[in-house]
C-alpha cells in the first residue's frame, strides 16, 4: 500500500475526506444538454473532474427473435486513452464493459425507454437505439456519472422519421418515448465507513463499493457489487444512503 | 404453498451435485450439477505469473475465466470471451478472493478456469461453487468456502434457485455468493425491480441456502480426500 492510500484510510475511518467533503456529500455536478449536434440526444455531465459523455444514436434494424415488436437498446462504454494514464488503447476491457453493462441493466430494468412504441414492422424492422458512453476525464464515480448522463441524454433525444425504407436523420419531430428517471448511487466502503462520489484516489483506497439503481418509486431494479466482501448489514446501510442520495440527484434530470 | 413449476417448495433447491477431483492434470477441480446446470472448475497454480508484467511484486494474482461451451445452451452460442462473460469472470473472481490469502506468494498466480457445459439457469452461481471446491481441492489455503445461489420473488413469494420459467416471471434475480463461517457476502448482484424491504427477505433465503450448499461442498471434499 502507498501513502496516498494509507492517508485516504486513516481520513476515512474518522470519516473524513482529503478534499474536504463529507460522507455523504457529492462533488460540484454540472450537467449539459445537446453537446453534440449529430447526435439524436447527448448530455455532458462532470462529477468535479470527472467527466462523461454520452451520446445517443438511432438507427432501423431486426428485432431480437424472442422480442419480435419491441425495440433494441445497447449501451457501449469507451474508456479514451485521453481520459486517464491508466487507459489504454485496443477492445473494451473488463472496466469498461462492466461499467456499460451496470448503466444498462439500470436503464433496462427500469424499462425506462418504451421499447414497444420503437416498432415499426413486427418481426422485421425495428428501432435501435445506441447508447455510447465516451469517458473524457477520469477521477472516480464512473459509473454514477456515466448513469446520470445516460438518463439525460436519453430525456433529451429526438427522434429521426423513417420514410420508403431510409432513416431522415436531417427530419426530428417526435421526442424518443421515455418515461422514469432511473438514478444509480454508487457508494463505496473505505474503513469500515460509507461514502459516495468517491475520486479516483479514494478509489484506489477503497474495501468494496456497491452500485444501486434505484427507480422513481423508490424500487430498486439493479445491484453491482465489486471488490472485497460485504455483511448483510452493511449491505441493508448502503441501501439505505443509496435510496437517499438518488433522491437529489434526480432533481437535477429535466 | 405454491407449487413450483417444476413441484419444488419456494425454499428448495434443485437436486444438487458436486463432485471434487474430476480433471487430472489441475492442481484442483470440481464438477457441480444444480439441475440440468452443470459447470466443470479446474485450478492450476499458484504458478509463475506469466506475462511478466502482470505480475505483482507483493501479491499472488488470482484469474478467472467463465465461459459457456458452444453446445451448453438451446440455441448454440459462439465460443470466446463475450461482455457477458467477461462480466461473469470479474464478478467470479471478487467472489472468490476474499476467501484466499493472496498476500503470501509473490509474483504468482492462482488460474480458474470455469466451463459451463450445459446451462440451464444460475450458470454463474454453479460455476462459483465448483470454483471454490476446485480451490480447496488444490490445497491452496482458503479462510472459509465460497457458496453461491440465486434467489427472486415471484408473486408474493420469495424463491430460491429459479429455473427455467422462473427466470422471466420473477420480479428480481438476485445471485449472491457467500462465506457462512464469517457471514460475508461476496458476490452481490441484482437486476429486477422491487422494493428495498422486499430484498432483505430475498438476501436472507439466499444467504440460508448456501449454507445448505456450503455442506454438500464439504461432504464433497471429504468424499475424496478422508479416506
Amino acid at each position: 500500500m502507498n501513502i496516498q492510500e494509507q492517508f485516504i484510510k486513516d481520513l476515512a475511518s474518522k470519516g473524513n475526506r482529503n478534499d474536504g467533503r463529507k460522507e455523504k456529500d457529492y462533488r460540484e455536478i454540472i450537467i449539459e444538454k445537446d453537446v453534440i449536434p449529430k447526435a439524436e440526444g447527448s448530455a455532458r455531465v462532470k462529477f468535479g473532474d470527472s467527466e462523461v459523455i454520452v451520446g445517443v444514436k438511432m438507427g432501423v434494424g431486426a428485432p431480437f427473435e424472442d422480442k419480435p415488436d419491441s425495440g433494441v437498446m445497447m449501451i457501449g462504454a469507451e474508456l479514451s486513452p485521453i481520459a486517464s494514464p491508466d487507459f489504454e488503447t485496443g477492445p473494451p476491457r473488463e472496466d469498461s464493459i462492466e461499467l456499460a453493462r451496470v448503466v444498462d441493466r439500470g436503464i433496462r430494468e427500469s424499462k425506462m425507454i418504451d421499447l414497444e412504441k420503437l416498432c415499426i414492422e413486427k418481426g422485421e424492422k425495428v428501432w435501435m437505439v445506441f447508447i455510447d458512453i465516451q469517458i473524457i476525464n477520469h477521477d472516480g464515480n464512473l459509473i454514477d456519472v456515466a448513469a446520470l448522463a445516460a438518463v439525460t441524454a436519453l430525456h433529451n433525444s429526438k427522434m429521426p422519421t423513417y420514410e420508403k425504407d431510409v432513416v431522415n436523420y436531417e427530419k426530428k419531430t417526435k421526442k424518443l418515448p421515455v418515461r422514469f428517471k432511473p438514478i444509480t448511487i454508487t457508494v463505496a466502503k473505505i474503513s469500515g465507513k460509507f461514502f459516495v462520489d468517491t475520486t479516483l484516489e479514494e478509489e484506489n483506497a477503497m474495501d468494496s463499493r456497491v452500485s444501486v439503481a434505484i427507480k422513481d418509486d423508490g424500487n430498486i431494479c439493479a445491484v453491482q457489487k465489486g471488490g472485497d466482501s460485504l455483511t448483510e448489514s452493511e449491505i441493508h446501510q448502503i441501501f439505505d444512503l443509496a435510496s437517499e442520495k438518488a433522491k437529489e440527484l434526480r432533481k437535477l434530470i429535466n | 404453498m405454491v407449487k413450483r413449476e417444476d413441484g419444488r417448495k419456494p425454499d428448495e433447491m434443485r437436486p444438487i451435485e458436486i463432485k471434487a477431483g474430476v480433471i487430472k492434470n489441475a492442481d484442483g477441480s470440481a464438477m457441480v450439477k444444480f439441475g440440468k446446470t452443470i459447470a466443470i472448475a479446474a485450478v492450476y497454480g499458484p504458478r509463475a505469473m506469466h506475462p511478466r508484467r502482470m505480475q505483482e511484486p507483493d501479491r499472488t494474482v488470482l484469474r478467472c475465466r467463465y465461459s459457456m461451451v458452444p453446445f451448453s445452451t438451446t440455441d448454440r452460442c459462439r465460443p470466446g470471451p463475450s461482455r457477458r462473460s467477461t462480466e461473469i469472470s470479474k464478478v467470479t473472481r471478487e467472489a472468490l478472493e476474499p476467501a484466499l490469502f493472496l498476500d503470501e506468494i509473490p509474483k504468482t498466480v492462482i488460474d480458474v478456469f470455469i466451463d459451463v457445459i450445459a446451462a440451464d439457469a444460475g450458470t454463474r452461481t454453479t460455476g462459483i461453487n465448483a470454483a471454490s471446491v476446485a480451490l480447496a481441492d488444490a490445497g491452496i489455503p482458503m479462510r472459509d468456502l465460497v457458496a453461491s445461489v440465486a434467489a427472486g420473488k415471484i408473486g408474493k413469494e420469495v424463491m430460491v434457485d429459479l429455473a427455467g420459467k422462473e427466470e422471466e416471471e420473477t420480479s428480481c434475480d438476485v445471485p449472491i455468493a457467500y462465506m457462512p463461517r464469517s457471514k460475508q457476502v461476496t458476490l452481490l448482484q441484482m437486476d429486477g425491480d422491487i422494493p428495498v424491504k422486499d430484498f432483505n427477505d430475498v438476501l436472507k433465503m439466499a444467504t440460508k441456502s448456501c449454507e445448505q450448499i456450503y455442506k454438500k461442498q464439504k461432504e464433497a471434499l471429504g468424499e475424496r480426500w478422508i479416506k
